[in-house]
């Protein structure tokens, strides 16, 4: 392990063979092929888990093939369900010492196909580490372990006044973390920040079966960010066994409000007029008409008849506070052409408003029989000029696009329908998906807001970064995980092996030259 | 349509390859599933893998495993279309589903996994050989329940077990746990007994007649709750219906379709068209979910039937829970002050099958004084799920005490459900519950007797010294 995951503290046995329970011939791993290094993992796993727990055959491996993006699909060689930290660490070092590759899962949720499994390698499956272990009132703190549910968190913290801010859509299932792997969002990321913004420690298994703490209760650890470094690192630089993440008090006064506009223009406009008034809302979600007609289909949610768009707006805050900035916009939205204007007057109807909202992903399915969620970012300003192109896009390519985004902060979720019974109509959706991708590039944007590259986008990252600029982040991934064998695949679209010289730099990186770095 | 063209080694694809859904037609030879009804492979690429299904699914709550979450199932559904064999592993998933339905409510793409488990499950019977102690016990089960006279007859031994206390000193002496814990299950749910109350075959109803109606008297539900039943019927009359209970009823099949046994239940569905058919009954009142969710698919069941088809619609769409009926006639008998806190727990045939949540609520609210409470994880299955908790007693257990934990945590007085599985489940658990801490047993009872007694101007003392 190199020094770069040296945190605050180190909790690991430095050999942990014992622990492992691993004899000095199933160590022994020269010469063995790849089925023998897995049978000599699952060998570990079986000793140290109960029977449910070791997952080997065919038809239950299959089960696992793929996440919350189905269309990628790979059997894992092996799933094993640790059920604490110390059989997790354990599994991971196994792994390590039989060169194994690995990848993590919580509840299988993601959408970039970050979770997909190795073929060769392990799937470490956390679902069954879902203990709430502290939950600190005073302090604004939970520590909770990797498979609790996003959710559950803020059910535990709401009788004490508190909830957890970031909200996937998913948020009802999505696992913590997955959600500090993938450093998720959600609708309310606009005021409240990303995952990193609420995860204050970690303990963490490196790959090779170390146990480490980074960052702590208190904010700002002194040093480098290592945990910056690990949330959102997408399971390559190891797997989180447990979270301190801040918990955020519940707000005086909460007001939802469901606006219908009759173009997706003005509801773009009306979004950034809100903010340029200086108002952040805890959200702002835009649907155009597509989407809506799904999210009607599943949960009936009552949107306004015939938008052409619709927003989601919700204030929080101090009650003085949310009924000034509420007056104010309900003014931009009439000034910007909104024909209705619904404000929840109770929680039901604030949840069905959120419902339509948080299925419409899943709810396309009811209007298209396969769709791809694709998840960009542009600068709010270019949000009418991206969505006339991409509107364009799918009238010359006759692939359909329901849209449903953040829009406070630009980040799109184009919805790409297509039918896979035809023939070519999976390529075209593809082509059409990357060509959105390729829009948000030239407006100054970035290819994932909150989902992740995972295996999805690993393609697009060279449209995004120069060979340089993935060859630095390659040595920050090989100081964490030198044998290259935790989620590899992911993120990066040609992986090299650690200490291979990267790209086509025929000699040391310039880095190295310059005594700054070194290959481990 | 080929289908052994496809991939079924389980290696489909490579590393960041697209691969193509597979294409999903009649079943690959060799796999899980025949032809006749196979899972439905138009409902399973309904499925988009969200999953949204895994937190209310009870299997998965309590072991976090993909195989026995609804996403999982579909998937193995999936896998046996494709060609893999029916395995033990895969059936001890299939019937490791509760058959709660809480996932269809959730699923926001619509999948119908009601139809897809119950297709598997027939498939599963015909095509699995079952070890030969768990085809006795689901023989016992099934030569027992859906007879209303078996159970009657077992009704007399029952008492006069209870009533020596016999009962309550053989579960001391865990001896039926260790012959077979399921029969122990079975032993320990039974309900304490009160008197048959035999109905007359036609009531009219008290002032105008507002409508006719039928009455299903159940086999569970009259056996063992036959308190139930009278109550049905006094608070029908008393809303202005009359009230007619067939003799010629017998056993609706819920719990045979529930278990994947095709014919059978369509032997019961058709005695039951006949039985209500000839009675002129403008609905088919029931007041057990889990027989009325059924009903209410009777024209699926017998769709193959042409001579019972059409019929079998008509019938269906007269099927009515007791709430449903109640709320849409609205209350015309007066209704007496209860003054007691009430947890109400939604039957999962009742909520997830039939939609039915508002109605028994409301019913339950315009009682003055009683305050009705909510309980937390309300959606999930305390356990009970038909015969499940004597096929799988263990889970069963499990979710039946988490559900007693979470009834209790309410502070309620009364626990009140409307379906007699639940009741017999969390009664018994909520009896484990008490007495291990030694907390204040719980009163607990259908929405229905609730009702009447309000109407009756009956005491809460009914209720709540059990």
């Amino acid at each position: 392990m190199g020094d770069a995951t040296q945190g605050t503290s180190t909790t690991s046995e430095s050999s942990g063979l014992d622990s492992t329970g691993l004899d000095s011939t199933a160590l022994d791993s020269s010469g063995l092929d790849s089925s023998g290094r897995i049978a000599a993992v699952a060998e570990v796993a079986r000793r140290l888990l109960p029977d449910a727990g070791v997952i080997t055959d065919r038809a239950r491996l299959r089960t696992y093939e793929c996440d919350g993006l189905a269309h990628y699909r790979v059997t894992p060689a092996l799933v094993v369900i640790p059920q604490d930290a110390e059989q997790l660490a354990a599994l991971v070092r196994a792994c390590a010492e039989q060169a194994v590759p690995f990848v993590a899962r919580g509840s299988g949720t993601g959408l970039s196909g970050g979770a997909l499994p190795h073929a060769e390698g392990v799937l470490v499956v956390t679902s069954q580490m879902r203990a709430i272990r502290e939950v600190r009132r005073d302090d604004q703190r939970a520590v909770v372990e990797p498979g609790v549910i996003n959710l559950d968190v803020t059910k535990a913290a709401t009788p004490v006044g508190y909830y957890y801010a970031p909200d996937p859509s998913s948020q009802q299932i999505c696992s913590i973390g997955g959600n500090v792997a993938e450093n998720s969002g959600g609708a309310h990321c606009l005021k409240y920040g990303f995952t990193t913004n609420h995860v204050l420690g970690a303990d963490f298994v490196t790959p090779d079966g170390d146990t480490v703490s980074l960052g702590g209760a208190a904010p700002d650890s002194p040093g480098y960010d290592l945990l910056g470094a690990v949330v959102g690192s997408e399971g390559t630089l190891g797997i989180v066994t447990s979270a301190t993440v801040r918990l955020v008090r519940l707000p005086e006064e909460v007001r939802t409000i469901l606006v219908g506009f009759s173009s997706t223009d003005q509801a773009g406009a009306a979004t950034s007029a809100i903010i340029a008034a200086g108002i952040v809302p805890a959200a702002i979600e835009m649907m155009d008409a597509l989407a809506i007609e799904a999210a009607e289909a599943a949960v009936h949610c009552n949107y306004p008849d015939g938008a052409g768009a619709v927003l989601v707006i919700e204030l929080d805050g101090a009650a003085i506070e949310v009924e000034q900035e509420y007056a104010e916009v309900r003014r931009l939205c009439d000034d910007h052409g909104a024909f209705e204007q619904r404000l929840a007057t109770d929680p039901a109807e604030r949840a069905l408003i959120w419902k339509g909202r948080k299925s419409a992903f899943a709810a396309v399915g009811r209007i298209s029989p396969d769709y791809i969620v694709q998840d960009g970012v542009i600068p709010r300003t270019a949000l009418p000029e991206v969505l006339t192109a991409i509107a364009e896009l799918s009238g010359s390519s006759g692939v359909r696009v329901a849209n449903v985004f953040h829009a406070g902060d630009g980040n799109l979720h184009p919805l790409v329908l297509f039918d896979d019974e035809i023939d070519g109509a999976g390529e075209a959706a593809e082509r059409v998906s990357g060509a959105i991708l390729d829009l948000c590039i030239e407006h100054g944007g970035s290819i994932t807001g909150e989902h992740g590259v995972g295996m999805d986008k690993s393609k697009y990252m060279p449209r995004m970064y120069t060979d340089e600029d993935l060859d630095t982040m390659q040595l920050v991934r090989c100081a964490f995980d030198p044998q290259n064998i935790s989620n590899p695949g992911k993120v990066f679209p040609t992986p090299r092996l650690c200490g291979e010289v990267p790209g086509r730099h025929k000699g040391a990186h310039p880095l190295q030259e310059a005594g700054l770095a070194e290959v481990f | 349509m080929s289908t052994t063209e496809h991939d079924t080694d389980g290696t489909l694809g490579e590393m960041g390859g697209v691969v193509d859904p597979v294409d999903l037609g009649m079943p690959a030879p060799g796999g899980a599933f025949d032809d006749h009804n196979p899972p439905d492979a138009a409902l399973i690429g309904d499925c988009v893998h969200c999953g949204f299904c895994l937190p209310t699914c009870p299997t998965y709550v309590l072991w976090g495993e993909e195989m026995d979450s609804p996403r999982g199932r579909i998937y193995l559904m999936k896998e046996g279309l494709e060609g893999e064999p029916m395995t033990d592993s895969m059936v001890g998933h299939f019937d490791a589903c509760l058959g709660c339905m809480a996932c269809v409510t959730a699923c926001p793409s619509g999948v119908q996994y009601d139809t897809l488990i119950e297709q598997t499950r027939a498939q599963v019977e015909r095509h699995h050989e079952r070890p030969a102690q768990e085809k006795a016990l689901r023989g016992l089960v099934f030569a027992l329940f859906p007879h209303p006279r078996r159970l009657q007859l077992l009704r007399g031994p029952l008492r006069a077990l209870q009533a020596t206390g016999l009962d309550r000193a053989l579960r001391r002496t865990g001896l039926l746990d260790r012959i077979s814990p399921h029969l122990a299950a079975m032993e320990s749910l039974a309900p304490r007994l009160g008197r048959p109350e035999p109905l007359p075959e036609r009531i009219a109803a008290t002032g105008t007649r507002r409508m006719t109606v039928g009455l299903l008297t159940g086999c569970v539900q009259g056996a063992f709750f036959p308190g139930v039943n009278s109550a049905t019927a006094r608070v029908l009359r008393a809303e202005g219906c009359d009230v007619v209970v067939p003799r010629s009823q017998g056993c609706c099949g819920a719990l045979s379709v529930h278990n994947g046994r095709e014919e059978e239940a369509q032997g019961y569905a058709r005695a039951l068209v006949d039985a209500f058919e000839s009675s002129g009954v403008e609905r088919v009142v029931v007041n057990a979910a889990g027989c009325g969710s059924s009903m209410k698919e009777y024209a699926a069941l017998l769709a193959d039937d042409p001579a019972y088809a059409a019929r079998a619609q008509e019938f269906a769409e007269k099927v009515r829970d007791i709430s449903e009926i109640l709320d849409e006639l609205g209350p015309v008998a007066p209704r007496h002050p209860l003054e007691m806190t009430i947890a109400y727990h939604d039957a999962c045939h009742l909520a997830h099958a039939q939609g039915v949540r508002a109605e028994p609520r409301r019913l339950l609210e315009a009682i003055p004084g009683l305050e009705l409470r909510e309980i937390p994880e309300g959606d999930l299955c305390c356990g009970s799920a038909g015969i499940y908790n004597i096929t799988n007693p263990e889970p069963a257990r499990e979710l039946g005490d988490r559900k007693a934990h979470n009834i209790v945590s309410t502070g309620a007085e009364v626990l009140v459900t409307a379906n007699p599985g639940c009741l017999m489940q969390v009664t018994s658990a909520i009896e484990r519950l008490t007495s291990a801490d030694g907390g204040r047993p719980m009163g607990m009872a259908h929405t229905i007797e609730v009702l009447d007694a309000s109407i009756r101007g009956a005491p809460t003392t009914t209720f709540t010294t059990a």
